[in-house]
């Protein structure tokens, strides 16, 4: 049969191309001990979950395979709902969340957990979501959340509206229509940003804060890169994304108390500072009970909390050994600093920071 | 006598091209309806002060273009000529406009792609503690190169013994069937191929399960009925005289189906099988689910994550770092390696047909 | 014409058996694999249709509700690339198989198979990133000057994400699928019926439309039907370039489109957890349904014409 002839030249090419490449060139083969460290931990260890991370946890890995030339990590955006499901189905070591788990999840067990113990939420990464906008010979917008709300929900339709003319003395906006892009996609950023409107123009914005997008207006785009894409295309567009996608896109400054506040990491990572934790958790969970109405200048409340969602004992000891390094690694001041560099996350502030490394410490 | 001049012998009209048009004659109505057209979008422009829309003129003259050509064939030629000369126009114009997004996206590709591609780390590096710039995607195209392969392996003899079936032995209830339920088949979304493999993988090894291996069964599924639809149609395609021939001399019903039949189709066969894997290589949706991700080297297709290029092109472009630019590079430099190995692939596959198939007319 | 060539077989040999007992099963095979997938579907969409439809992304009132648009997006972003993508690749075939120089017409034929390789989410990237942007004045023209039309009723889409947009990307994507297959039957349409017809007097045209297309028909229409089958299961460029919303609405040009089911099992899969991943398996499986249902019309189209059609 000719055709297998042609599978078999494909087959040969292939094994070529295979021989030929034995290696990349950026991975020294395990085994060459001459350079290795004293790092004793080897292996393939695997997350999953939330895109909203994937950036940081990138450089995290690269950071830590650097260290550690055994190990290799894996982790996979796959959304953070897949991501919880995986991790309890046993299916990873640990879960990138842009939500902490719920009760009815927490009832469940855990697959790759010890009997008996469950699974507690860790703040890992925070970022401050920025409002971007892509209005002609507009450099910058002042909004309240009140505004913010009916741009979003279809109530203001265009820029010379009154209501944002008011807000931004001595800027003229012109008469187009106003796009608002949202996400297509379910994501944490949406709910994040819902939940924002939510608390602080409930008047307006009366929907739960969910992850997918609550009302029939407006134009969807999938992921941060397509919102991002979709505002700067467009014209009169107004969108909401991570603020390190920000861009050259100008971004919103947001009304807090009397001033407006353009976003920064310090003044997001302030907000989860001072926010109380979800009550009736386990000693070591750190969810927090984001506190958005507040009227402090200093803080930016408009901000995303993707936490680690691991064990507190592990099934698998190794596992447990890998997990508490990687994981103490990633919210040290170190790795954070890392994290702000490749993907503008906001370092955990020094309190925040000390009861996350108690929690870490914790782990089994 | 005087011989008179006035009845010079008359020239016969040469009855081959009396009432035809020149075969030249459709580029100057070409050349007049663009020059009407783009005149007048430009007096426009003139007049109105508006930009100049030559896209509008071009569009315009084309259109001109087909009308006057139809109507002067009409008058000179002949309503059936007439006729023919419009579906002449009609189809290259079909041609060029399909050219138009065809071309637009593989210059985008190639324009974007070709310098991260020619970076000389790009071919052979893979992500392993890549953060920013630099990096490559051998791991991708190493997984790539096996996911896909073991997919061909699987569904090449699958789907063209198949197609045999059909054609050649299948008959009744159980022939219809297939035909039927490979057509169904072709409608499964990608990304519900990749979820069914993901739980039979997860019945077998357990929960969370990620290989190579699974990613090229749920690339099977999607090719498997690209491989039989085609063959099946190129199969049907070899006229019965052949086979008839060839029994009638005593051959096998199977030596017929691999000397004579096969042979014969293998051109529209390998067409098919190339579509098949184009089609499947560069599938993102079931990967992600079933292969995973992985910025390191895998050589195995049964244990841990693979990386693929669509994967890898995916991945590139949702979770950028901070210096997206380079992140974006990467994603299109993917692509273009996803297209340049196809192209290698195709090339090889019409040499192997070319050497294989029967010296006909065509 | 099968009936006949397996008449013919008078005697069984080891070869034969073993030969047709391989089809057999690979055609066996294939039954097996569509049954797994399709208990695999219905096992998990059970739920979906147990469940309070509260659960329901959008909250709608059933989960019948809640599939409609996404069927009605599904169905109309596919009619409309095929309606584009069909008379152009019927034409580009000609072109290569009858029309154009030999020379030219195989390098012409080679490139665009390979355009059949370009990964869904290149689609997805021109499609959002190139395309959106430069057609969205046209579609802001369009909206001016023939708003009154209702195809093109305003708003106009801002960003230029309509579902028009998505069916010209799904058309460029099938047509290499679909050209490859008609052009490949078209150049087997028997020499003899092409020149006894040209030999008859016919033009070009009257000789494609009496020996070419004819022969060719169950061809075009297993082509059409991948190009549908991958136009209905596109995931991944309609996610990425739609601006989706659950209504049913036939504009072509506005900012709220109805979107496709895979698109929304893509966009929602990630982050769904409980009985709403068996919601959104439960819309695979509709989609299922609709592709047998769209297949058993073609095949009966076929059927009917089948005297007319086939090389022998």
């Amino acid at each position: 049969m000719k055709i297998t002839r042609t599978g078999g030249i494909a087959a040969l090419a292939l094994v070529g191309a295979l021989a030929l490449t034995s290696c990349a060139a950026n991975e020294t083969p395990s085994g060459d001990g001459s350079s290795a460290p004293e790092s004793t931990l080897s292996g393939t260890f695997n997350g999953a979950g939330a895109s909203s991370q994937g950036a940081a946890q990138d450089a995290w890995v690269a950071a830590f395979q650097t260290a550690n030339p055994k190990v290799t990590i894996n982790y996979e955006q796959t959304g953070s709902g897949a991501g919880r499901e995986t991790f309890i189905a046993g299916g990873s070591d640990w879960a990138g969340s842009d939500s902490a788990l719920s009760d009815d999840e927490l009832a469940k067990t855990f697959g790759s957990c010890a009997a008996d113990s469950k699974a507690i939420d860790i703040p890992t990464y925070i970022s401050p979501i920025a409002v971007i906008f892509n209005v002609e010979g507009v450099k910058e917008l002042n909004l309240d959340a009140a505004t913010l709300a009916k741009i979003f929900k279809g109530e203001i339709t265009t820029w010379n509206d009154p209501a944002i003319a008011a807000l931004n003395k001595g800027t003229t906006f012109p008469d187009t229509a106003i796009t608002a892009v949202h996400r297509s996609d379910d994501s944490g950023t949406t709910k994040n940003f819902a939940d924002y409107l939510n608390q602080v123009a409930p008047e307006v914005w009366d929907q739960k804060p969910a992850d997918a997008f609550p009302y029939q207006t407006g134009e969807g785009a999938q992921g941060t890169s397509g919102v991002v894409n979709a505002v700067t295309n467009g014209s009169g567009t107004i969108g909401y994304a991570d603020a390190s996608k920000a861009g050259s896109l100008g971004t919103a400054k947001i009304k807090v108390g009397d001033e407006f506040v353009a976003y920064s990491p310090e003044a997001a990572a302030a907000v989860v500072a001072e926010s109380p934790l979800v009550e009736g958790r386990a000693a070591n969970d750190l969810a927090f009970k984001l506190d958005r109405k507040t009227t402090d200048p200093s803080h930016y409340p408009l901000v995303l909390v993707s936490y680690s969602i691991v064990c507190t004992e592990y099934a698998d000891a190794a596992k447990g050994e890998f997990v508490k390094a990687y994981i103490g690694y990633i919210t040290s001041a170190e790795g954070q600093k890392v994290a702000a560099e490749s993907a503008g996350a906001a370092p955990l502030s020094a309190d925040l920071a000390k009861k996350v490394a108690d929690a870490i410490a914790s782990i089994k | 006598m005087t011989t008179d001049t006035a009845t010079a012998p008359r020239v016969l009209p040469n009855a081959f091209t009396t009432g035809k048009l020149p075969k030249w004659m459709p580029w100057p109505i070409l050349a007049v309806s663009l020059a009407v057209a783009l005149g007048g979008f430009g007096l426009l422009a003139g007049a109105t002060g508006d930009g100049f829309n030559w896209i509008a003129g071009i569009i315009l003259g084309v259109v001109l273009f087909v009308v006057a050509n139809w109507v002067i064939a009409r008058l000179v030629e002949g309503a059936r000529q007439a006729a023919d000369r419009l579906i002449t126009s009609l189809v290259t114009g079909a041609f060029v406009l399909a050219l138009i997004p065809l071309v637009w996206l593989t210059i985008t590709v190639v324009a974007n792609g070709l310098p991260t591609f020619l970076n000389g780390t790009f071919l052979n590096s893979s992500m392993r503690n890549v953060v920013g710039e630099g990096g490559g995607a051998l791991h991708a195209i190493v997984g790539t190169l096996i996911i896909t392969g073991f997919a061909a392996l699987i569904s090449i003899p699958v789907g063209l013994m198949t197609a045999i079936y059909l054609v050649e032995y299948g008959t009744g209830r159980l022939a219809r069937g297939i035909t039927f339920f490979v057509d169904v088949m072709t409608g499964i979304p990608s990304i519900v191929a990749g979820l069914a493999t993901y739980a039979l993988f997860a019945l077998l090894f357990g929960d969370g399960v990620r290989m190579g291996f699974a990613g090229s069964v749920a690339l099977s599924i999607l090719m498997i009925p690209v491989v039989v639809r085609s063959s099946e149609e190129i199969l049907k395609l070899v006229p019965n005289e052949l086979r008839e021939a060839s029994y009638a001399l005593g051959v096998p019903k199977w030596r017929t189906i691999l000397k004579v039949v096969l042979p014969t189709s293998i051109a529209g066969i390998t067409t098919g099988v190339m579509l098949s894997i184009s089609r499947v290589i560069g599938e993102t949706a079931p990967l992600l689910i079933v292969a995973g991700f992985t910025a390191s080297m895998n050589y195995n297709p049964f244990t841990e994550r693979m990386m693929s290029l669509p994967v890898f092109v995916y991945t590139q472009y949702v979770s950028p770092g901070t210096d997206a630019e380079f992140y974006i590079q990467r994603a299109w430099a993917g692509a273009l390696t996803l297209i340049l190995i196809v192209a290698l692939l195709n090339a090889i596959a019409r040499l192997v047909s070319h050497f294989f198939s029967p010296k006909l007319g065509r | 014409m099968t009936a006949v060539t397996a008449r013919i077989t008078a005697k069984k040999r080891l070869g034969d058996r073993l030969f047709s007992g391989g089809a057999l099963a690979a055609g066996a095979l294939i039954l097996v694999v569509l049954a797994g997938v399709a208990i695999f579907l219905v096992a998990q969409s059970i739920p979906a249709f147990l469940i309070d439809p509260s659960e329901i992304k959008g909250s709608p009132s059933s989960f019948w509700a809640y599939v409609g648009p996404l069927v009605f997006g599904t169905i109309w972003a596919a009619a409309l690339a095929l309606l584009i993508a069909v008379p152009i690749a019927l034409g580009i075939s000609l072109f290569i198989s009858h029309y154009a120089p030999r020379r030219l017409a195989q390098g012409l034929g080679y490139t665009i198979d390979l355009l059949a390789a370009v990964p869904s989410v290149v689609f997805g990237l021109w499609g959002a990133g190139v395309l959106a942007p430069s057609i969205q004045p046209f579609y802001a023209w369009l909206v001016d000057n023939l708003g009154w039309f209702p195809l093109f009723a305003p708003p106009v889409s801002g960003t230029g994400r309509t579902i028009l947009t998505v069916a010209i990307v799904l058309a460029v994507m099938i047509l290499p699928i679909i050209t490859a297959l008609c052009r490949e039957v078209f150049l087997q349409t028997p020499k003899l019926h092409e020149e006894a017809a040209l030999a008859l007097g016919a033009t070009r045209w009257e000789m494609i439309k009496m020996a070419v297309l004819p022969f060719g028909r169950p061809g075009i229409i297993s082509a059409v039907m991948l190009g549908l089958g991958r136009a209905l299961g596109e995931t991944m460029a309609v996610a990425m370039v739609l601006s989706p919303a659950a209504v049913i609405s036939f504009v072509l040009t506005g900012p709220q489109n109805p979107t496709t089911i895979p698109a929304n099992i893509a966009l929602n899969y990630p982050e769904a957890h409980g009985s709403y991943v068996n919601v959104l398996i439960a819309t695979g499986l509709i989609l299922f349904v609709i592709t047998f249902a769209v297949n058993s019309l073609a095949r009966w189209a076929v059927a009917r014409r089948k005297e007319f059609s086939g090389a022998n």
